[in-house]
């Protein structure tokens, strides 16, 4: 078995109304930043995940952020890679929907 | 006839829900988060508060509760569920009511008295109200009621919208920067209930308002409704 750190990306979909993203651009100007627009905020969860391989442990991920992580209603996920201890270190990056 | 309701660690306003039963002349029985047993209750309520500390998303944790495995069959088999304010979110989580719970679009929790308006009188959950709006106190961070389009014209089409907020003349609270509208909700909706009929969420605190000495007994309309419901299916059953 080996570990597996992944890292979980999660945003508001596209479209779906982003307060927090709102309040960040709102407070630009007080910065005198003008050319940032866009911003969306999300949560970023870190997990480490033991397993056979480097797919079943992208399987266990997959599943949570589906189930737990994310709510497929209102957000996006991107899962990435960050370190398998067992073997080099990948910054493989792998995007979920 | 008993009607249950659901305590998380972090539910605060379970208490209230019990006294509101109580008031309304049922036994109330209390329902531990860890025990999928309901005890033979004709009804739930999942109660206001903070479940499991509303880590991560508002109600998710919630879902994946012993008691929630009660609750999955319970409504399944037609019993009645009502999920009020952190309630709602965790029906809501558990995909047993439509749609999703955002922040307040202000950012701010809002705790205020707010008017609702039930949007059909025939349902479990609304068929002691008079109709007239209810003003009850809603207190959350997360009310902001999402659904896609295409959900929202299904809900409306299915009488699947129960409740509104409204502006003091009494019409929906549509323009999500109302203050009437207090947290964004699309097409003002402040309740929602799934296709059966048997299972819904709502964001306002009716068992706040159950009885004068709490300021109204407004919110007794929804806790006979239900409660009456209740006893009718149990009657059926």
């Amino acid at each position: 078995m080996s570990e597996f750190r992944f890292a979980v990306n999660v945003l508001p979909k596209p479209g779906i109304l982003d307060p927090q993203g709102r309040a960040v651009e709102l407070s630009l100007p007080h910065l005198k930043v003008t050319t940032v627009s866009r911003v969306r905020v999300g949560r970023r969860v870190e997990l480490t995940v033991t397993a056979d391989t480097k797919s079943a442990a992208r399987a266990v991920v997959d599943g949570l952020a589906t189930e737990l992580l994310s709510n497929p209603l209102i957000e996006t996920y991107a899962i990435e890679l960050m370190e398998a201890t067992s073997s080099a270190v990948s910054t493989a990056k792998v995007t979920g929907s | 006839m008993r009607i249950g309701v659901v305590t998380f660690p972090g539910s605060n306003s379970d208490v209230d829900a019990l006294n509101a039963l109580a008031v309304a002349g049922v036994e109330p029985v209390s329902l531990w988060h860890e025990s999928p047993d309901l005890h033979g209750v004709a009804g739930v309520i999942l109660p206001g508060g903070f479940a499991y500390g509303d880590y991560l998303r508002a109600g998710v944790i919630a879902r994946f509760s012993p008691v929630m495995r009660g609750v999955t069959d319970f409504a399944a088999k037609g019993g009645l569920v009502l999920g009020i304010c952190n309630g709602f979110q965790v029906l809501a989580e558990s995909r047993l009511v439509p749609g999703a719970l955002l922040r307040n679009r202000s950012l701010r929790f809002a705790s205020k008295i707010i008017a609702i308006k039930p949007q059909r009188l025939d349902s479990a959950f609304t068929n002691k109200a008079t109709g007239a709006p209810l003003h009850i106190p809603v207190a959350h961070g997360e009310g902001c009621y999402y659904a896609d389009e295409t959900t929202l014209d299904e809900l409306e089409a299915k009488g699947q919208i129960l409740f509104r907020y409204v502006r003091a003349d009494g019409a929906p609270a549509l323009d999500p920067d109302d203050p009437a509208n207090p947290n964004g909700s699309l097409r003002a909706i402040a309740g929602v209930c799934n296709e059966a009929g048997n299972v819904a969420g709502l964001m306002p605190h009716p068992e706040r308002m159950s009885e004068s000495i709490l300021g109204s007994d407004d919110g007794m309309q929804l806790i006979r409704s239900f409660v009456d419901s209740a006893a009718a299916w149990e009657t059926a059953r």
